[in-house]
């Protein structure tokens, strides 16, 4: 085992991590810890743009941005950390060009900006052009930035080091950050890092479902690792499903295509977002839309043989506006389901896309341990996190944003307290529960497969906690995920060896996808309305009264050593919107 | 990863493209250090593509709002700016094969990305890196890496844009 000290330790190295490691990395000994290799994070699927209200091309302010945030988010959206993140874009796509973000420009020479959901013009008027992009793979191109910049500023970062545990020292009755424990894949090697500061970044956990937009490496280990060391996960029955995945695969196509001017069309041709969002229709946010598409396939007017998909529909765009502005997704069309999306209609459908909730912490990026109190050191940032800009749902493009925004606001709070206060003890045999998961897993005999136990729960997921949910389909997601837990006791893997072991890594994945699962499950249960990204057909409507407060889940024990969730709950921030009915 | 003996990402290669009457084959890409079963060692691949340069070096004070870029700039270096360094075109290269100090097309094709955008300043020094013996004059042009490239990028002119600039030293 080795062992290293650091000021400020980085866990991921997506568009948080790298851009938190930009600010902690010039006034703390940082060190970027990352499963992968930076450039294969996640982040670099983002398609569509990062709003901001630069006003390039049309009238614009913060404070609009502001309120689509707010009501995009079905009023969940704690409105202080909103108004910071849509106050702070405008500077955020600002350092990004000025690090050589190559943004695509209008004919003025400026960062151009294209329409995108759920934005509009003075609350609600009309969509807005407020996302600034680079062709559709502005997330691409974020993430080699920063990563061009980590280079520049000679960022230490430590490739395929899997963290696996967070370390927190007793001081005074209080607990403390005091490092991680990470899993060296290539050797097998278990490291100590101890740490003043630590950031989690590691976003989301789009693996709990089938059919999801996310690479297999989505899968939840940052929130995991707290959740079981007793931190409380934030609105995890918050999920949103993005409503143009490539049908039958999930695949992403960019919201960037319809706010190009592609059309959703059910099978007999119909516009139907006409009938669901009159006002802005298409460009209605993410959780509308993809409930229209599945209502529209319930009542018969899907598409295809099975009628289980609607129509993208770009046929009507100039073959040179979507080879230039959405070439990506063109040939992702193309590729995927042999269909020319200038030409032809593209069959879609949702897929689990993004995580609302996370790790709760504060606008400081500090991690909340309850409602009121933070853990000294411990900061998260980005999907991994829930500082909650994204309330119920979030909007598109505010993903790139939050990264942004938040990822610099932790690096600077990490490295700023950790100027301010020496490297506490570790605590006792601090390695011992991670080399006890390491071994438990390579030595078990069971006879349960990692594979076969994960898609299960993928498609009981997929089955029974997708867009829309009921009493009787939680129930049903709920046994199964705890058999699933029950199984994963017994799983076993076939590579024994310590280089490489891919086997052993997909085996801990899957115990954080399951633990997720359930409390995604749990919430959505408990929540007995219909919000953003959740909706309830036992309960159509939103209901303020009861369930206007944040879901925190906590990981308790027992006396006889049996875990179980407790829900508690948290006050939502309002500052300057009261709820209304929202109507797009 | 090679499929059939050539270079490709395996999330885009689909099993109907290929004849499945025959065994497919897969292997890891050559060129790189072999680890285990498909997995290679990245290393000497950054290291190339770090001592380019890879980012950008800005001309001038900065400045307070965005720096102005006219659409026909921003066109100039787009084809580059789609590498996500799967490495598909350095390990499909017979000269980096046969000499790993050579530079490999990734690393030019990040080169280049810097070189053309008309907001840098820093393209005489990554010229002077390139024309090293172990830079650009190493390109025997087989089109092998513009063939591998997953993202459609024509690696090969990308790689002969900057030995002209190198020649007539004009960007």
């Amino acid at each position: 085992m080795q062992t290293h000290s650091f000021d400020v330790v980085i866990v991921g190295a997506g568009g948080a991590g790298m851009r938190a490691a930009l600010e902690s990395s010039t006034r703390a000994h940082t060190a970027v810890l990352t499963k992968l290799y930076p450039t294969r994070s996640h982040t670099g699927a983002a398609q569509g743009g990062m709003c901001a209200a630069l006003a390039n091309v049309e009238e614009d302010n913060w404070e609009w941005h502001t309120f689509d945030t707010v009501k995009g988010g079905d009023y969940l959206v704690d409105q202080d950390a909103a108004e910071i993140m849509c106050k702070e874009a405008i500077d955020a796509v600002l350092d990004l060009e000025k690090m050589g973000l190559p943004f695509n420009r209008t004919p003025e020479g400026r960062i151009d900006q294209r329409r995108f959901g759920g934005h509009t013009r003075n609350h609600g008027e009309a969509a807005v052009r407020r996302a600034c992009y680079a062709a559709d793979r502005t997330g691409h191109m974020i993430l080699q930035t920063l990563y061009q910049n980590c280079i520049k500023q000679d960022v230490e970062f430590y490739n395929e080091f899997y963290v696996l545990d967070l370390l927190m020292t007793d001081v005074d009755g209080e607990q403390v950050t005091s490092g991680v424990v990470a899993y060296e894949l290539a050797t097998g090697e278990i490291h100590l890092f101890r740490a003043k500061s630590v950031i989690f970044a590691t976003g989301g956990f789009g693996k709990v479902w089938k059919t999801t937009s996310n690479a297999h490496t989505l899968t939840g280990d940052g929130m995991g690792i707290v959740y079981r060391k007793g931190i409380p996960l934030e609105d995890m029955e918050f999920y949103q499903f993005h409503p143009t995945g490539l049908a039958g695969l999930g695949v992403l196509l960019t919201e960037g295509a319809r706010g190009e001017g592609g059309i959703l069309r059910n099978a007999s041709g119909e516009r139907f977002m006409e009938r669901y969002a009159p006002t802005i229709k298409d460009l209605a946010p993410r959780d509308m839309v993809s409930r229209s598409m599945v209502l529209e396939v319930r009542e018969g007017r899907g598409a295809g043989p099975n009628k289980d998909y609607v129509y993208l529909d770009l046929t009507h765009l100039p073959k040179e506006q979507i080879e230039a502005k959405l070439p990506d997704i063109t040939e992702f069309s193309r590729t995927y389901l042999g269909v020319d999306p200038v030409t032809e209609l593209v069959p879609v459908f949702p897929t689990a896309h993004y995580a609302m909730g996370g790790i709760p912490t504060n606008v400081q990026t500090q991690v909340l341990r309850d409602n009121e109190h933070v853990i000294p050191g411990l900061y998260a940032a980005g999907e991994c996190a829930c500082v909650s800009v994204h309330g119920s749902n979030r909007l598109g493009t505010n993903s790139l944003l939050d990264i942004n925004v938040f990822g610099r606001r932790a690096g600077i709070a990490a490295a700023e307290y950790a100027n301010t206060v020496n490297h506490v003890e570790l605590p006792e045999d601090s390695q011992g529960y991670t080399i006890t998961l390491v071994e438990q897993l390579r030595s078990s005999t069971g006879s349960e497969r990692v594979a076969v136990l994960r898609r299960e729960m993928q498609e009981t997921m997929d089955m029974n906690a997708q867009v829309y949910r009921t009493e009787a389909t939680l129930k049903q997601a709920l046994d199964d995920v705890q058999e699933l837990k029950r199984r994963y006791k017994n799983v076993s893997i076939q590579d024994k060896g310590v280089r490489y072991n891919t086997d052993l890594l997909e085996a801990i994945e899957l115990g954080f996808l399951l633990d997720l699962a359930e409390l995604v499950v749990i919430g959505a249960l408990e929540r007995k309305e219909s919000r953003g990204g959740h909706a309830r057909e036992d309960y159509p409507t939103r209901d303020d009264v009861n369930f206007m407060r944040h879901t925190m889940a906590y990981r308790r024990t027992d006396e006889g050593g049996r875990e179980y969730v407790e829900l508690d709950y948290k006050p939502v921030v309002i500052t300057r919107y009261q709820p209304m009915e929202r109507k797009y | 990863m090679r499929i059939n003996g050539r270079n490709r990402l395996a999330c885009k290669s689909l099993v109907k493209d290929l004849d499945i009457s025959k065994p497919i084959t897969v292997e890891a890409i050559k060129g790189l250090p072999l680890e285990k079963d498909l997995v290679v060692d990245m290393d000497p691949f950054f290291a190339a593509y770090r001592s380019v340069l890879p980012f950008l070096i800005p001309a001038g004070h900065e400045p307070s709002k965005d720096r102005l870029q006219s659409a026909e700039e921003r066109a100039r270096f787009d084809d580059t700016t789609k590498c996500i360094l799967c490495a598909c075109c350095t390990t499909s290269c017979p000269v980096y094969w046969t000499d790993d100090q050579y530079f490999g097309p990734a690393a030019i094709v990040a080169a280049n990305r810097f070189i053309f955008d008309s907001r840098d300043a820093g393209s005489e020094q990554r010229l002077e890196i390139l024309n090293a013996k172990e830079g650009v004059w190493r390109c025997r042009t087989t089109f092998n890496c513009t063939d591998a490239c997953p993202r459609g990028i024509e690696v090969t002119k990308a790689i002969q844009e900057v030995k002209r600039a190198l020649i007539f030293r004009r960007v």
